[in-house]
């Protein structure tokens, strides 16, 4: 391959990489990534989009089993788990596609390859062997990140899973270890247990869903309950002995050992950031604990090195590194109304069922951090839509300071609230007050109602509870 | 009912004046228009007209009374049937004009001059109907902030979207000056200079009302204004040689451009060119003054006066030429009206003459720039590596940091510098 030469060069195609390319090229930047596998990176073929597939099934499985509380009769529901991942690998494709459409049509280079560092200006970029330069003005690092691996708990392929296995399974399990209790172990808790496994989840914190507000914790936690999940919390598996069934897990519960026998164990224990074999340490690029290391704006300690998304740390969010990539293209494009990335105002999703939203800080952070706090919760119970769709089970809840009126956290659990967190995200960016978010008209009837009931309720106004 | 005259306020900024004349005695018949006395205000002396028709019933002040607060009643208009006896009912004036006898005004008799009453200079703002299209554009959040801690918005950046206001702008920003307090009297001197000369060791010249001004204003200036300066060389001699040629084209017509006529222009053009610089500071916004209204600091005997050329950036170096030299010598004859010298936008201060190099200015408020104009002199310059004598003269713009920001007030100064150093872009 011949030399070439860009503005921007990103490492990684994922929704960071490919944004921060397409963004720095409709701002006039000549701009390629590197990608040494599917274009779209994880989100998009093996994480976000995939399982939202997935918990699709799921959910339109759970409502067919709830046909007669709506008057319809369906017989013989069964499932085809192959058919599942089929259409999951299908939803995932077509989005991969759709990815290479936008590069092309963005005029963005896609190089395909292992791209690394080589001093200033310059990256290597292999392919079967093979090394070409690609010279760049900048490089925007996006490589992502990958399942962290506990000793004792490398996936294998067949008894232990990471998220990637969990994600093409040849058939449900009759019974799954879920090894931690974050959005991806959740969701995949959530999948299993739909499709009937038995499902064992087990947390080292004190609860499951630990970044979310405690009362949102247990509110979840008691509908998994209610749907015959095992959750064990404060509990660490001391012990995984591989059987021909599967595997039997010694877990120590608060003190106390307990035996359990599972299928499979999917490892959900965080990640780390895709740091090596990049040319950081060439490059003299600093890390952290697995991440790079950057500034507000995304830079690394050497000028023209960036880095963005789940290679610089938590939260790892899609959404995160595409709004940083954007930040990053503007800055390197030199545009002026740049800001920052406000870590509390990126909402997180977890699409478990019921499913779990939340921005800014939890009640007790927000307590901790000094404020005095005003809380407004209203339950799903109290909405006529939530009703009507059968969907009872729920909560809204959110947080303000009571001096000031900020909107300093929402949280939410229930049907559908992870397309309503916007609604507050939204709030939260524009800095609305209580009083704009009271004035809003809310449409009836819909299960936003209940984010103004919340509202209102926080200061003593609410009207259907 | 006999009809009282009171001391009328004549500009914006007068609180009290001097009754230097008296044109009229006890028993005249006055009719709307006549003119009655001489006020000299801390910056010119005015005429005052008649406006009802009567006789002069009582003069209630002397001739010569310094200090004699606005609104302070100064003569009584008999009309028509009334006797001198009807004026003696009326509450007698305040011996003392200069305690407070604004009470003793307050509230009785409408003025009788219906020449704009004067406002407190800082309340006026507040209730001017222009600031309605100028929104301060600030979150529902950094708005309510700002209003329990009483911080000011107008008087914060935003660093969000566009500008806009935000939180962390409002946190941490500094308290508001109390409001409607009126304006702080700066003390003339906290310590009497007296204390440390013998007697007899000097003259005594009193403080006239436009050295007290001075006074006043300027510590005020000093005081409430963060000052700060940017100082910038201009080559002239372009200029000279463009006002040359003119000088000789026009002298016909009695054309005779000074450099300071150059300056005012280009001190207008950059106004225009950089907007954003073009400004007054007020407690809840920012004034931007749609034209380029320059004044000029004119010396006189005892003091200084700043007459103003309005919209500048529209008219012609003969035209600036002409009205400057008018305005100069009305100045020194004192017979300028308010509105000559109250308000603008900038000021150029000119000291070339002199031989001064290069000097600071106090910002002559409500106008938030003040330029201060060293003169023209030969001065070795390097061009392209090279030493070459060059006509240079260094200018220094003191900028009011609550309206202007160093980097703007930069490119203001940029700008005058490319009006200045190559004056045919000053046709453009």
């Amino acid at each position: 391959m011949a030399e070439k030469s860009y503005d921007v060069v990103v490492i990684g195609s994922g929704p960071g990489g490919y944004v921060a390319a397409i963004r720095a090229a409709q701002l006039g930047l000549k701009a390629a990534v590197v990608e040494r596998s599917e274009i779209g990176g994880i989100c998009l073929n093996w994480g976000c989009i995939p399982t939202k597939a997935l918990l699709r099934s799921a959910e339109i499985y759970h409502n067919m089993q709830r046909a007669e509380e709506f008057g319809l009769k369906v017989d013989g529901i069964s499932f085809d788990g192959t058919k599942i991942v089929e259409r999951s690998r299908a939803v995932a494709g077509q989005l991969s596609k759709g990815v290479q459409f936008l590069l092309k049509k963005n005029k963005v280079d896609v190089i395909v390859g292992n791209g690394s560092l080589v001093g200033k200006g310059k990256v290597n970029v292999e392919t079967d062997g093979k090394v070409s330069e690609v010279f760049a003005k900048n490089i925007i690092l996006a490589t992502g990140a990958r399942a962290r691996v506990l000793p004792g708990l490398e996936p294998d392929g067949e008894t232990i899973w990471s998220y990637r296995e969990a994600m093409v399974p040849k058939s449900i399990p009759k019974s799954v270890l879920v090894i931690g209790s974050g959005a991806i172990g959740i969701e995949f808790a959530s999948f299993y247990k739909t499709f009937g496994a038995e499902v064992t989840v087990v947390e080292m914190l004190d609860r499951v869903l630990p970044v979310e507000d405690e009362e949102i914790s247990a509110f979840a936690a008691k509908a998994f309950k209610k749907q015959g999940m095992a959750l064990l919390t404060g509990a660490k598996v001391t012990d995984l002995k591989k059987t021909k069934s599967g595997v039997t897990a010694t877990i120590d519960v608060g003190g106390k050992t307990q035996t359990v026998k599972a299928e499979k164990v999917i490892s959900a224990v965080g990640i780390t950031g895709n740091i090596e074999d990049i040319g950081l340490e060439a490059a003299g690029v600093k890390t952290d604990r697995g991440h790079v290391t950057v500034n507000e704006w995304c830079e690394t300690c050497v000028p023209g090195v960036y880095a963005i998304g789940d290679l610089v740390g938590p939260p790892w969010l899609a959404h995160k590194a595409s709004h940083e990539g954007v930040m990053v293209a503007e800055r390197i494009a030199g545009e002026k109304t740049v800001h920052p990335t406000d870590a509390s105002n990126i909402p997180g999703c977890t699409y478990c069922h019921p499913q779990v939203a939340s921005v800014g800080m939890t009640e007790a952070r927000a307590k901790e951090q000094g404020h005095d706090v005003k809380v407004g919760r209203f339950p799903f119970i109290g909405n006529g839509k939530a009703i009507a769709l059968g969907e009872p089970e729920g909560l809204i809840k959110t947080v303000f300071d009571a001096e000031t009126g900020e909107l300093l956290g929402a949280h939410m659990v229930g049907a559908e609230v992870t397309e309503l967190i916007q609604g507050y995200t939204i709030a939260r960016q524009l800095e609305t007050t209580e009083a704009d978010l009271m004035a809003t008209v809310f449409p009836h009837p819909t299960l936003s109602e209940m984010m103004h009931e919340s509202v209102l309720d926080a200061f003593g106004r609410a009207l259907h509870i | 009912m006999p009809i009282q005259i009171l001391m009328p306020a004549l500009s914006p900024t007068m609180e009290e004046g001097t009754l230097a004349k008296w044109l009229v005695k006890e028993g005249d018949e006055v009719r709307s228009g006549d003119l009655i006395a001489e006020i000299e205000t801390d910056k010119a002396t005015m005429e005052l007209e008649a406006i009802e028709e009567g006789t002069v019933g009582k003069l209630l002040v002397a001739e010569g009374t310094e200090g004699v607060p606005v609104n302070d009643p100064i003569a009584v208009i008999l009309e028509e049937g009334e006797d001198a006896s009807a004026a003696d009912n009326l509450s007698a004036p305040t011996p003392e004009p200069k305690s407070d006898a604004k009470k003793s005004a307050a509230g009785d008799a409408k003025p009788a001059l219906e020449k704009p009453a004067a406002k407190p200079e800082k309340s006026t703002p507040a209730s001017k109907p222009a600031r309605a299209g100028e929104r301060v554009f600030a979150s529902p959040l950094a708005k309510r902030i700002a209003q329990d801690k009483g911080i000011d918005l107008s008087s914060i950046t935003g660093s969000g979207p566009r500008g806009r206001i935000v939180k962390a702008d409002v946190e941490g920003a500094p308290k508001a000056a109390p409001r409607g307090k009126g304006k702080p009297q700066a003390p003339l001197g906290s310590i009497d200079a007296r204390a440390f000369y013998e007697e007899g060791s000097y003259n005594e010249i009193p403080l006239n009302s436009m050295r007290k001004t001075i006074a006043r204003r300027l510590t005020q200036s000093k005081q409430e204004i963060p000052h700060y300066y940017l100082t910038i060389d201009c080559v002239l001699d372009e200029l000279l040689k463009v006002r040359k040629h003119l000088n000789e084209e026009g002298a016909e017509q009695g054309i005779k451009l000074s450099v300071n006529d150059f300056i005012v222009r280009a001190s207008a053009l950059a106004l225009k060119k950089v907007p954003a610089a073009n400004v007054s500071f007020t407690d809840d916004a920012l004034l931007q003054h749609h034209h380029s209204d320059v004044g000029i600091a004119v010396a006189l005997e005892g003091g200084l006066i700043t007459p103003i050329i309005r919209r500048a950036e529209e008219k012609g170096l003969a035209e600036i030429s002409a009205e400057a030299k008018s305005l100069a010598a009305r100045a020194r004859d004192k017979k300028l009206s308010p509105a000559e010298f109250e308000g603008g936008s900038f000021s150029v201060s000119n000291l070339g003459m002199f031989g001064i190099k290069n000097f600071t200015a106090v910002i002559n408020p409500p106008q938030a720039a003040i330029m201060a104009v060293g003169a023209g002199e030969p001065r070795p310059i390097i061009v392209n590596g090279e030493v070459k004598a060059a006509t240079v003269m260094t200018v220094t713009l003191s900028c009011d940091h609550r309206a202007i920001d160093g980097a703007l007030g930069a490119q203001l100064l940029a700008a005058f510098k490319s009006y200045i150093e190559y004056p045919p872009s000053m046709l453009l």
